[in-house]
């Protein structure tokens, strides 16, 4: 099945958890899409692979800057009826503490939704939504 | 702790961290102009299931990982340190099928920070799909120098 046939169907049964599923890196993460009303939030479930500092021990940056960046093109996939996945033109992350070894969650305001391009503010965090551990910003394409 | 170029001494920190173990990120090469690192071409790193390509995600895993060993190269040591910063421009979409290599060189240092940059490629490096910089803090201070006995 193409991807826009399963955004079809995922669309169609308002059945986004399975929107994880649609997208083979997300799936390795153990990316979880949380979809309640109006809002959306992804969780990255922790796990012992997620690790890159195991004194800490911390999450690996490119764990959580990935997971950013995932959660990103996931939440365009559900505010927008894009067809494809929209391509990164750039993707910037400003690491304000160590992820500790536990579940983290991503906010995704879209701070311009353009044609061609849109802007993304994305905030990861572990214990409250207000003291971010992770953010982000990226540029997508459109298409 | 001192890095040698032989790449075959990194294998242990890359096997340290379960991470870049689980994404099998391996040492390829190191000079006095920096590192390269490479991350293989797996199904489950694919972001777009239509095209092949992989997840930018992947790429900042080995981003990240390569910009930290050439912190290391340059100051020819372990020191505890945090990223502050990454920023990656995708230039175009990676080819699929394909082992992808990330070249970094840390270009400037002062006692707390070190910058980074580099870019990602598949063969070429004159033909790079992602182009990076990136600030990386050091967590633990230099040790002070010992102070001058003063009189009392």
């Amino acid at each position: 099945m193409s991807l826009s046939d399963t955004l079809a169907d995922i669309r169609r049964r308002n059945d986004w958890p399975l929107l994880a599923q649609a997208v083979p890196f997300a799936r390795m993460l153990g990316l979880r899409v949380d979809v309640k009303g109006e809002s959306f939030t992804c969780v990255l479930p922790y796990d012992h692979s997620l690790i890159g500092n195991p004194v800490l021990p911390a999450l690996h940056g490119g764990a959580v800057g990935g997971f950013l960046e995932c959660a990103g093109i996931l939440h365009m996939l559900w505010s927008t009826d894009a067809q494809s996945i929209p391509k990164t033109i750039n993707f910037s992350i400003d690491y304000l503490l160590s992820g500790r070894a536990q579940d983290t969650y991503a906010n995704v305001y879209v701070v311009k939704l353009g044609k061609r391009v849109s802007n993304l503010r994305i905030e990861a965090w572990q214990t409250t939504p207000d003291k971010p551990v992770v953010v982000a910003t990226m540029n997508l394409l459109m298409r | 702790m001192t890095l040698p170029h032989d790449t075959t001494a990194w294998a242990h920190f890359l096997k340290i961290a379960p991470y870049t173990a689980r994404l099998g990120i391996e040492a390829v090469t190191a000079d006095d102009g920096g590192c390269v690192l490479a991350l293989p071409y797996r199904p489950e790193f694919v972001g777009d299931p239509d095209s092949g390509v992989l997840h930018g995600g992947a790429v900042t895993a080995l981003i990240d990982t390569t910009f930290g060993f050439a912190v290391y190269f340059r100051i020819q040591e372990y020191r505890p340190m945090a990223t502050l910063d990454l920023r990656i421009d995708y230039l175009r979409p990676a080819k699929p099928g394909v082992k992808v290599h990330t070249r970094a060189q840390c270009y400037k240092l002062t006692p707390e920070l070190a910058f980074v940059r580099g870019c990602s490629y598949e063969d070429d490096a004159e033909d790079p799909f992602a182009s990076c910089v990136g600030v990386f803090m050091f967590t633990a201070a230099q040790p002070a120098p010992a102070k001058a006995a003063t009189v009392p």
